[in-house]
């Protein structure tokens, strides 16, 4: 037989490369290419329609200005930071809970993650709906003979992000229990054993040995709950919609407004291009700790 | 016509060379093994001729064809590997006819074939089952099973026993030397395992680096290592190295105070050289009560260590450990002074320079 | 020593199958169990809590619901409002309940699991098994996309959508969500695949089997959990999709979610609270019943989708 040739560099491997396709397109074209556009129209005065008439930094310095969205800034960061240090240490305390060897963990742990099957929208609705004030938890604290209770964070614009949070915080803290529940399954036993023959207090165990050790599942969870948060904009919709007035804006719901309703194409422009700068700020040092040094992704 | 022939083989992974410019001709029915430590580029030669991996140059041919770069199912061979690598939703019949349909063999060849090979591994009543409810050595006997259907002009064997127990490894060791004598096909053998190496091979290749070292018979390999690798690789325990120099013309090893004479060395010419190494294994030596000078060298047992069969003696020579293999009925207590007499026309002497032997 | 590579396990989700790894747990009735046992009650009951209002509240009558507290159990049971919301609510001018909405969610979340999982599954094969030069450098493009916030995305996909003629249908909303849900299912497949041993692969490619066929024959008949792990969460996630629905659909095709947002937050008429539980808690049914079936496999997908945003 003849001798045979190299096959040539591009059809070898031919049938993974058009399997790639979809993902080739779908990392390029949408992810990197929508990106930049997004990014080089905020530029512009794009209005109804995009168009390329450039103008600076005025839509930042417009969007830094509007009341709105630094209502919208400083809700988020609010929201963020409580519901970050909430569903740490709620989820935390549950997960430890639930590694005590305890009987029906099956069952508790159920339980904790259900509302996480759940879409933000009905999440919203049903918390809507037990915080109404006529008919809900005030209602009945106050039928119950505490006649001068108040709780109507829906209704009232200095409390109502903390109405956002209990919902949230019952819809996502069971994610952060199951991952930090695998964190502590992954900790070596012999390292109870040597706690306690050391004599060593449970709780001391845990804030000293344990949680160190877990560092790699505390950033993830960090990771997955700040992304997250930074997208929040279901929940707002359905249970507030973002009132009362702006009192429960957020920039996700800017960025709406702004492009699909406002026909504000350019703000609705920079403020995504601020969320993607918001999530950037998290995630490139994420990246570097996790990737950096070793190969990547 | 050479049955396997690789020619001026070179793999880089990167800038990593993995397998350089590598010759090996494998002759018509013989069973070559490849044997060295992890990351000598074995597996991956094995792999190369298999057509798993893309080559950076050279040659592969089969039989008379150049397959160099031929789909790995076009080579005309058939492969058995470490972790059996059954197909675990298919059947055992299932897994030997997975190939054959891919050939689009007629049904009752296919038939044809699977009784055979099951009849020859004797795994007829395990066809209907499925792999996960197979024993280890099952599960090996239907993984040669699938290389054997293929009818191919040559085996490759990768690490085939390295996940059996001991006792399940000489069993089937024992039947891949049978099948090969029966079938006489040309077969490919890689492991790390020296025994599976020496009772199996018609010829070894020692590898390290990517190069083969020695390449010859079994026999060879151990009596007539070709470099210190290849003579510390083979042997367990390991051959004892004495350092030292030729002296007198290429008559003499100096070693120490000591001085063994070199008459009975069957070697090239070994003139004088400054820096010497004299490999001993230890069933080539003897320990008696009285020295013979040039014969012997004086020592101290240190220890004793029965091994059912024979016994294995440590001593300490000028600070320097070696062993020797006795029949077990010789005990020797610690601290006793010994000779250890050397049977010279067994000995291997190295350049300690350039590692190769004299 | 076993050759049947086991299901894919992410590494979180194995370790939960493990057992609890805590301190020793005491002779029972002790102090420290009551307290235990009692605080995860405690905490069982505040998370059950919102289902069960759910519940009530929409097997209740309106007067009853305007007397009563939303605690308390119906004293009279009244379908009525899960026929209401199912077949009679109003969103704008069409009163035909959410029916509409749940059509529509599964005329979308059928093609859109099952396109996604077919072109994610083949893809994250051939970066498992049959890398190119490059196929690494676009996968980590796809996972970092995977954190970039959908708003920055939003309206270059309109305008793709628009130019392909799908901007509006039901067809632009699943390519949608077949392009969103690439990163997790991807990374998902590539790392089970992965984890098959390759000496499984090399064989198969001895006896003659090309790309379609080791993945056909192969891998596929051998990954089935991990196809349940990748349907849950899609289904989960599409069903549950808001964002989506109201910017590439119209409000003939809207999604449940989004339908069910504007019946329950319509500013017009007479709230019936009665209708609008049982009709969030129709929305939230598919999923509910897909998590209560599917138990492990579900914090599995999870665990898995850990990197989802």
């Amino acid at each position: 037989m003849a001798d045979q040739v190299r096959p040539s560099r591009l059809f070898k491997n031919l049938n993974a490369k058009i399997a790639s396709i979809p993902m080739i397109l779908t990392a390029v074209v949408v992810f990197l290419g929508g990106t930049a556009w997004t990014i080089l129209y905020s530029f512009t005065d794009s209005k109804l329609l995009p168009r390329l008439r450039f103008v600076g930094l005025d839509q930042y310095e417009r969007l830094w200005s509007a009341p709105r969205w630094l209502i919208s800034i400083e809700n988020l960061a609010v929201y963020g930071v409580l519901a970050l240090i909430f569903s740490f240490g709620i989820g935390f305390m549950l997960a430890a809970l639930l590694d005590q060897k305890i009987r029906f963990e099956d069952a508790f742990r159920t339980i904790f993650l259900y509302p996480f099957a759940l879409s933000f929208v009905v999440t919203g609705l049903v918390w809507q709906w037990i915080l109404n004030p006529d008919f809900g938890v005030q209602h009945i604290v106050r039928s119950l003979g505490w006649s001068s209770f108040t709780f109507d964070p829906l209704y009232n614009a200095d409390i109502v992000i903390y109405g956002l949070l209990f919902a949230g915080l019952w819809q996502g803290t069971g994610l952060v229990m199951c991952l930090m529940l695998a964190g502590l399954r992954g900790i070596d036993e012999d390292v109870w054993k040597a706690a306690r023959v050391d004599g060593i207090p449970t709780w001391k165990t845990y804030l000293f040995i344990v949680i160190p050790m877990m560092r790699p599942v505390f950033i993830t969870a960090l990771v997955i709950v700040t992304s997250g948060i930074v997208k929040l904009y279901d929940l707002v919709v359905a249970m507030t919609g973002g009132g009362p007035g702006q009192a429960s804006e957020v920039p996700a719901k800017y960025v709406y407004e702004f492009m699909f309703r406002a026909q504000n194409l350019g703000q609705g422009f920079a403020a995504s291009t601020m969320m993607l700068v918001t999530v950037a700020i998290i995630l490139i040092p994420w990246a570097y700790l996790e990737f950096g040094g070793k190969r990547r992704g | 016509m050479h049955s396997v022939s690789v020619r001026d083989l070179t793999l880089n992974f990167g800038s990593v060379s993995v397998l350089k410019s590598l010759n090996l001709d494998v002759e018509e029915g013989e069973f070559i093994v490849l044997l060295g430590p992890s990351g000598c580029g074995k597996s991956t030669l094995l792999n190369c001729i298999a057509g798993l991996l893309d080559i950076s140059d050279g040659e592969i041919w089969i039989r008379d064809r150049n397959v160099t770069w031929a789909e790995p199912s076009e080579r005309g061979i058939g492969m058995v590997f470490q972790s059996y690598a059954l197909y675990p939703q298919m059947t055992v019949r299932g897994n030997l006819s997975f190939g054959l349909k891919n050939q689009k063999l007629p049904k009752a060849e296919i038939e044809k074939r699977v009784g055979r090979a099951a009849e020859i591994l004797q795994i007829g009543p395990l066809l209907d089952r499925k792999p996960g409810a197979l024993s280890g050595g099952q599960r090996q006997r239907v993984a040669i099973g699938r290389a054997l259907v293929r009818d191919a002009d040559v085996y490759l064997f990768d690490e085939p026993l390295s996940n059996l127990d001991a006792k399940l490894r000489s069993e089937l060791r024992v039947e891949i030397k049978r099948l090969h004598s029966r079938l006489n096909n040309t077969m490919v053998y890689v492991t790390h395992d020296q025994i599976e190496a020496l009772t199996l091979a018609d010829r070894i290749a020692v590898m390290r680096g990517g190069i083969i070292q020695q390449l010859d018979a079994p026999q060879v390999i151990y009596n007539r290592p070709a470099n210190l690798f290849v003579a510390g690789f083979i042997g367990s325990p390991s051959m004892n190295f004495l350092p030292g120099a030729t002296v007198d013309g290429g008559r003499s090893f100096r070693c120490g105070d000591h001085t063994l004479d070199l008459a009975g060395y069957e070697g090239g010419a070994v003139l004088d050289r400054p820096s010497a190494i004299l490999g001993l294994r230890p069933e080539h030596l003897d320990l008696r009560q009285n020295p013979e000078p040039g014969r012997s060298l004086p020592a101290v047992v240190e220890i004793d260590e029965p091994m059912g069969a024979d016994s294995l003696v440590w001593l300490k020579m000028d600070h320097r450990q070696i062993s020797v293999r006795l029949p077990v009925e010789r005990r020797l207590k610690p601290g006793m002074q010994v000779h250890v007499h050397v049977d010279m026309s067994k000995a291997s002497l190295f350049d300690a320079a350039t590692e190769q032997r004299i | 020593m076993a050759d049947r590579p086991l299901p894919a396990r992410t590494p979180a989700a194995s370790r939960l199958a493990e057992g609890p790894r805590g301190a020793r747990p005491r002779p029972t009735l002790s102090r420290r169990n009551i307290l235990l046992y009692g605080t995860l009650t405690v905490i069982a009951a505040y998370y059950l809590l919102p289902l069960y209002v759910m519940v009530v509240t929409s097997l209740k009558g309106m007067p009853e619901i305007r007397l009563g507290n939303i605690f308390a159990p119906p004293v009279e049971i009244t379908f009525q409002p899960w026929v209401k919301a199912w077949a009679q609510a109003c969103t704008g001018l069409n009163c035909d309940g959410l029916s509409r909405g749940f059509w529509n969610s599964v005329r979308i979340t059928v093609p859109s699991v099952i396109l996604s999982i077919a072109i994610a599954s083949v893809n994250g094969y051939a970066l498992a098994n049959w890398r190119f030069k490059g196929s690494e450098t676009f996968f980590t493009i796809l996972i970092f996309g995977a954190f970039i916030p959908y708003q920055v995305m939003l309206y270059p996909i309109v305008i793709l959508l628009r130019e392909i003629g799908l901007y509006g249908t039901l067809w632009g909303l699943i390519l949608v969500h077949t392009i969103f849900g690439m990163p997790i299912l991807t990374l998902l497949f590539r790392n089970y695949f992965t984890s098959v041993p390759e000496e499984l692969f090399k064989a198969a490619r001895v006896d003659g089997a090309g790309f379609w066929t080791i993945y056909f024959k192969i891998m596929v008949p051998m990954s089935l959990p991990i196809f349940v792990v990748a349907i849950i969460l899609q289904v989960t996630g599409i069903w549950n999709d808001f964002l989506f629905g109201v910017i590439y659909t119209k409000p003939d095709t809207y999604p449940m979610t989004v339908q069910l947002n504007n019946i329950v937050n319509s500013v017009q008429g007479v709230k019936e609270y009665n209708v609008n539980m049982a009709a969030t808690l129709l929305t939230g049914l598919v999923p509910l019943v897909i998590y209560f079936i599917s138990g492990k496999l579900f914090v599995r997908g999870i665990a898995a989708g850990a990197v989802k945003g």
